[in-house]
């Protein structure tokens, strides 16, 4: 959803008539620098925190989970008193795949900061729609997730180093220099918790990836689509790639991250990233077509990609207006289990559209 | 052979009359539609209202459980997040909502909302919105309904300037809802900016919670605590508050109703009345042929159940038609503008429809009861025989009926209101009124029998006939008896209600020059800086501040109105109508109207708690004062004493007391160029606003009025009727007169002699019994259902007009009967009875 977001460029600006706010630009050069900028960055744009994993019970079968906070800067005077004039929106997205019961637990929440009730915090990570939460406690982080039907609430302990992607953090999302985000991963973050399903609790644990990235202008108006991967590997390395596509679907930019299990980290220039499209799975709900097996090549790997489940689109229409494909995959090398991780695919409807 | 035992032999006698005498059934029938057409027009058009409101409501806080809400002015914003995190809670939408006063006059509902929480209420409204919320969040930038986009003339990329205190801001129209969306006239606006642009920071009118599945809306509303003022309400409890708000005027417009039905009831019985005394050989005939009395008695019953069902059927038809109409011409208000919804769709509830043609039934069959006994009592033996009238006797049996209906009419008045409605006025006036028409009988015998026999032969026969028909001539007389007496109840109740308004008027308006903010607009009021401008502007001797505002103070009870003005000492300047003797000496002082103390039960010398600025303050409750204008209650507390303890210092009226010289046009003109007000201040004479209110007044009692003509209408065709019928039964009695030399001049003035006396007697006892029946209306129905008392004054000389225009009218008619009737020849007349 993270690139459904970007590629919605105008969620947050299509319809204004003048802007009237001037967004920080994204620029190399600038390094990341954590603990600091665990936290939100309110002057830009868009912004997001997204961890997705995979997770066991004792004795149950996998589960996918993605538990997402987007942060959106609206373009509004901030001279109105008004304890509701927040121009800060926060999001927040969640979905459990559940390929035992065959089904995609998910739901939505979106609101303005203010009053306590929802606000991203700056200088740690700490972001909270009512009662769920995404913070950090002693260096773990914790999400909290009370949905209707489902819930998750699980700790995620760091047991890697950061993952700065692109220059130091910089990553560059076309072909200017100003299409780029601040970007940085946690890969290879050990969880446990529990998992509510309807009545039924499930003690669980289980790895995890956690992305965040923020930017005031990640991608031009020739991008239309986006193939997304990020893979704790097996070996205890992490890798993550990504494509943009044209309105043509040719690929208009690309780029990675691989750290091997020694720690050696190598960043992927467009040309050492292929994404392969193989088996198709068509949406019953939305009848959108999407290619959910690939073969990924990122610099020496070549992978296999297979989605733990089919039906994994997520409509959120309601809050952003995007459709897409978001799930858990195996990816295997020679045959052989080589890492898990999550795949998003957006663009693949006849355009998105927000209505 | 059919088995003499069945009923259908009567049934064929009774259908006959259906054929021979259409115009008189007719008449019946009418006068039964008309009744139930009111009564279903009212119920249908305010059942169309309610429904409308609660769509409207529905629309705007869509799924919503409960709306926790304020009144006009609103509560502290604090209360969002208290309610928004507090378990149980789903999703908590703020809203604020103002009614802007536009330029150019008239006014817009502006919600303010947080679009992005709204939607999740009804995301169908907000669906297209999508996407473009962040256009929302624009400070002017503005959302029109349909309807409002019509009516202001608007469309997208359009413009609105509102008037904002003393200056002016214009709004965008960034989109337009789609029709299907609200039938609301309507804006949408960001709650920021709303609050921004109106002066309302931190402030809301309304939460709307949606609870987690499976949590009782009710009992989580009681659960809640809240600020004084604010009450958590379900959609049905909002409801309940709509329908109270409607109800006194509805009764009022029941009551009518209900005129209509007791005449056509009696329309009814003087019709079945008379059917049975012409025909008593006919029925002394088939009683002789062995139809049983029982027979005979459902008979009559089942002609007036037909009679029913058919003016019911008609009624509710036409009721239905009615409330059409005046939906499509005025709205769904009823008139009134209580209930501020626009509709044009009637509600066609198929149980209440059914039950309005069975209430025609019922109306008719009561009416049909006494003549159907009569007509079972019919003795063949002496009825068969020629020329036997009706038994004087049986007017002593009824008397003892008469007097018991009288006195339980009496005692009846006297019981309390059921529900905060007056069943028991209205149940006394229905006994009143049985028992006065049955005394008819005895009343009119009574004065025949104290009448001194005249010299003059014409005026003997006249007597003499009128002697040996009093059971045919108190039924006639009865229908205008009925009619009348209630027209003189209704017109005393109207006179003495428009003339306590008038003085009232005079009470509460003393000063030459009256300031308001535009009806309904809150986003002017006068700051105190704008009230010193005022007071310095030339001619201006006095001027006097003035603050209104609604509280609540009962959950299922509209808001009252609350008034700070400066006092006198002992608040000489109201029209108070009682006073305490003894007050806690410490409380501040508050004055409670009528309607407040009876709805709210709050006791004269006693305290009441109203909320202040979110806490709950005590008033000693010093007098009770009459007020027309807010039938929910109103209260009137010390301005000084309310800035203080609110620690507000607006205002949203001023009266203004000229200087010797100045005229009220100058004044008023300087006062607006002060200002800059434009037109979101009215500045209005005393005279106008007092014609203004008394013009509004008449609109309101329109429908009465036209309703006592209808009933007067009836009254006297059913008079004509009974004359035409009567003329014609003796068609043989003016033959045999003519024979003894009386020449046809002098039969018809005998005729309309007997008309003008029976006129002049029904006419003198319908005075009597209406105004008895006014003493009811005024004291029980009147004070019951508005909570206001009248001072009882009789309009004498528009009484007496109506009077004797029916005694001519009654006079004319029996004449231009009796014409028809001795128009053929005299031989033939003769012959026809032998």
């Amino acid at each position: 959803m993270r690139r459904a977001l970007w590629l919605l460029a105008g969620w947050a600006v299509a319809a204004a008539a003048t802007p009237v706010v001037d967004y920080p630009p994204v620029r190399p050069g600038v390094a990341v620098a954590l603990p600091a900028d665990a936290g939100a960055h309110p002057d830009f744009r868009t912004e997001w925190w997204y961890v997705t994993g995979w997770l066991a019970g004792p004795d149950g079968g996998p589960l996918g989970f993605q538990v997402t906070f987007f942060r959106t800067r609206a373009t509004l005077r901030r001279d109105n008193p008004s304890a509701f004039a927040s121009d800060q929106v926060l999001i927040a997205h969640v979905a459990v795949s559940d390929p035992a019961r065959g089904r995609l637990w998910h739901d939505q929440r979106v609101a303005r900061a203010g009053f306590g009730l929802a606000d991203a915090a700056m200088g740690r990570t700490d972001v909270h729609l009512r009662d769920w939460s995404l913070s950090t406690r002693d260096g773990r982080l914790q999400a909290r997730i009370a949905a209707e039907d489902f819930g998750l609430t699980l700790t995620l302990e760091p047991r890697q180093a950061p993952l700065y992607n692109g220059r130091d953090g910089y990553s560059q999302k076309g072909p200017a220099a100003g299409s780029a985000s601040y970007y940085y991963s946690l890969p290879g973050l050990a969880v446990h918790g529990q998992v509510r399903r309807g009545a039924q609790v499930l003690a669980v644990t289980g790895s995890a990836w956690l992305d965040h990235e923020w930017s005031s202008s990640p991608l031009d108006e020739a991008s239309v689509g986006w193939d997304w991967v990020g893979l704790n590997l097996d070996d205890g390395g992490a890798l993550m790639a990504f494509r943009i596509r044209d309105r043509e679907g040719h690929v208009r930019w690309a780029g990675g991250t691989w750290r091997a299990a020694d720690g050696r980290v190598q960043v992927l220039a467009p040309a050492e990233v292929a994404f392969t499209a193989g088996r198709r799975w068509r949406s019953p709900r939305t009848g959108i077509g999407y290619p959910v097996q690939w073969h990924l090549a990122a610099g020496p790997l070549s992978l296999t990609l297979t989605p733990l489940m089919d039906d994994q689109e997520s409509d959120s229409r309601q809050s952003t207006g995007a459709v897409y494909w978001e799930g858990a995959i195996e990816a295997q090398a020679d045959g052989r289990r080589f890492g898990r991780g999550y795949l998003e695919l957006t663009g693949y409807g006849d355009r998105l559209k927000f209505r | 052979m059919r088995p003499v035992g069945s009923a259908a032999p009567s049934l064929a006698v009774f259908g006959a009359q259906l054929r021979d005498r259409p115009l008189r059934l007719f008449v019946s029938i009418a006068a039964i539609a008309v009744g139930i057409a009111l009564a279903a027009a009212v119920y249908l058009i305010n059942e169309s209202a309610l429904a409308e409101f609660g769509r409207a409501t529905r629309e705007l806080s869509g799924t919503a459980d409960l709306a926790v809400r304020g009144t006009k002015a609103g509560f502290d914003e604090s209360l969002y997040p208290q309610l928004a995190t507090r378990a149980g809670v789903r999703v908590a939408s703020p809203v604020l909502a103002r009614e802007a006063a536009l330029v150019g006059g008239g006014t817009l509902s502006i919600e303010g909302v947080d679009p992005l929480v709204a939607a999740q209420l009804r995301p169908e409204l907000y669906g297209d919105l999508a996407g473009r919320y962040v256009t929302l969040l624009e400070p002017d930038a503005l959302v029109l309904s349909a309807a409002a986009a019509r009516e202001l003339q608007l469309a997208q990329g359009g413009t609105l300037a509102l008037r904002v205190g003393v200056g002016e801001r214009t709004l965008r129209v960034v989109a337009v809802l789609p029709e299907g969306a609200t039938t609301r006239r309507v804006g949408l606006m960001d709650i920021a900016s709303l609050q921004w642009l109106t002066g309302s920071l931190g402030r809301l009118t309304r939460i709307d919670l949606r609870l987690a599945p499976g949590v009782d809306a009710s009992r989580y509303a009681a659960s809640l605590v809240l600020p004084a003022g604010v009450d958590a309400m379900t959609p049905a409890l909002e409801q309940t508050r709509a329908a109270n708000l409607t109800r006194a005027y509805r009764v009022n417009l029941d009551m009518l109703a209900l005129v209509a039905l007791l005449t056509g009831a009696f329309l009814v019985y003087a019709t079945q009345a008379l059917a049975v005394m012409r025909r008593r050989r006919q029925l002394a005939l088939l009683r002789a042929l062995g139809v049983r009395r029982i027979e005979l008695r459902l008979a009559v019953l089942l002609e007036g159940a037909a009679v029913g069902a058919a003016g019911g059927l008609a009624g509710t038809v036409l009721g239905w038609l009615i409330a059409r109409l005046v939906l499509s011409l005025q709205g769904a208000d009823l008139g009134a503008g209580l209930l501020q919804v626009q509709t044009t769709q009637v509600a066609t509830p198929p149980f209440a429809l059914a039950a309005f043609i069975a209430t025609g039934v019922v109306v008719a069959v009561a009416g049909a009861w006494l003549p159907a006994r009569r007509a079972a009592e019919v003795a063949p033996a002496r009825a068969l025989k020629a020329g036997d009238d009706d038994a004087p006797a049986r007017v002593h049996e009824r008397v003892a009926l008469a007097l018991g209906l009288l006195l339980s009419g009496a005692a009846l008045a006297f019981v309390p209101p059921v529900r905060g409605l007056p069943l028991g006025g209205y149940a006394s006036i229905a006994a009143l009124l049985a028992g006065g028409v049955l005394l008819v009988p005895a009343f009119v015998a009574a004065t025949l029998a104290h009448l001194p026999s005249p010299r003059a032969p014409l005026a003997a026969l006249v007597l003499a006939r009128l002697r040996l028909s009093i059971g045919q001539s108190a039924v006639s007389l009865g229908a205008i008896v009925v009619s009348f007496s209630l027209m003189v109840a209704m017109a005393i109740m109207v006179h003495s209600f428009r003339d306590s308004f008038e003085r009232w008027l005079g009470a509460v308006l003393p000063a030459d020059l009256y300031l308001r903010v535009t009806p309904g607009a809150d986003t002017f009021e006068l700051t105190p800086a704008e009230a010193t401008l005022l007071a310095a502007v030339p001619g201006v001797a006095r001027l006097e501040l003035r603050r209104t505002l609604q509280l609540s103070l009962a959950r299922d009870l509209p808001p009252v109105v609350l008034i700070a003005r400066p006092l006198e000492a002992g608040a000489g300047n109201l029209p108070i109508i009682a006073r305490a003797t003894v007050l806690e000496p410490t409380l501040p002082v508050a004055y409670v109207s009528e309607a407040l103390h009876d709805l709210y039960g709050v006791p004269l010398g006693g305290s009441v708690e109203l909320p202040v600025a979110g806490r709950k303050v005590r008033f000693a409750v010093a007098g009770i004062w009459r007020d027309y204008a807010r039938s929910t209650g109103s209260v009137i507390v010390d301005l000084a004493s309310w800035e203080q303890l609110s620690g507000e210092r607006r205002n949203t009226e001023a009266s203004v007391w000229l200087g010797a010289r100045a005229t009220a046009q100058s004044v008023g003109e300087a006062i607006s160029a002060r200002l800059h007000a434009g037109d979101a201040l009215q500045v209005i004479e005393s005279g106008a606003l007092k014609d203004r209110a008394l013009a509004a007044f008449d609109r309101a009692f329109a429908i009465t009025y036209a309703l006592e003509a209808v009933a007067v209408g009836i009254g006297l065709l059913s008079v004509v009727l009974a004359f035409a019928v009567q003329a014609l039964a003796r068609r043989a009695e003016f033959g045999m007169l003519r024979h003894l030399g009386l020449r046809r001049a002098q039969v018809l003035a005998m005729l309309a002699g007997e008309g003008a006396f029976m006129g002049a007697v029904g006419v003198a006892y319908g005075l009597l019994l209406g105004l008895v029946l006014s003493l009811v209306l005024v004291y029980v129905v009147n004070r019951q259902s508005f909570h206001w008392t009248l001072d009882y004054v009789v309009p004498l000389g528009q009484l007496l007009a109506v009077a004797l225009t029916l005694v001519a009218a009654a006079a004319l008619t029996a004449g231009l009967a009796g014409r028809v009737a001795t128009s053929g020849s005299v031989v033939r007349a003769v012959r026809e009875d032998w």
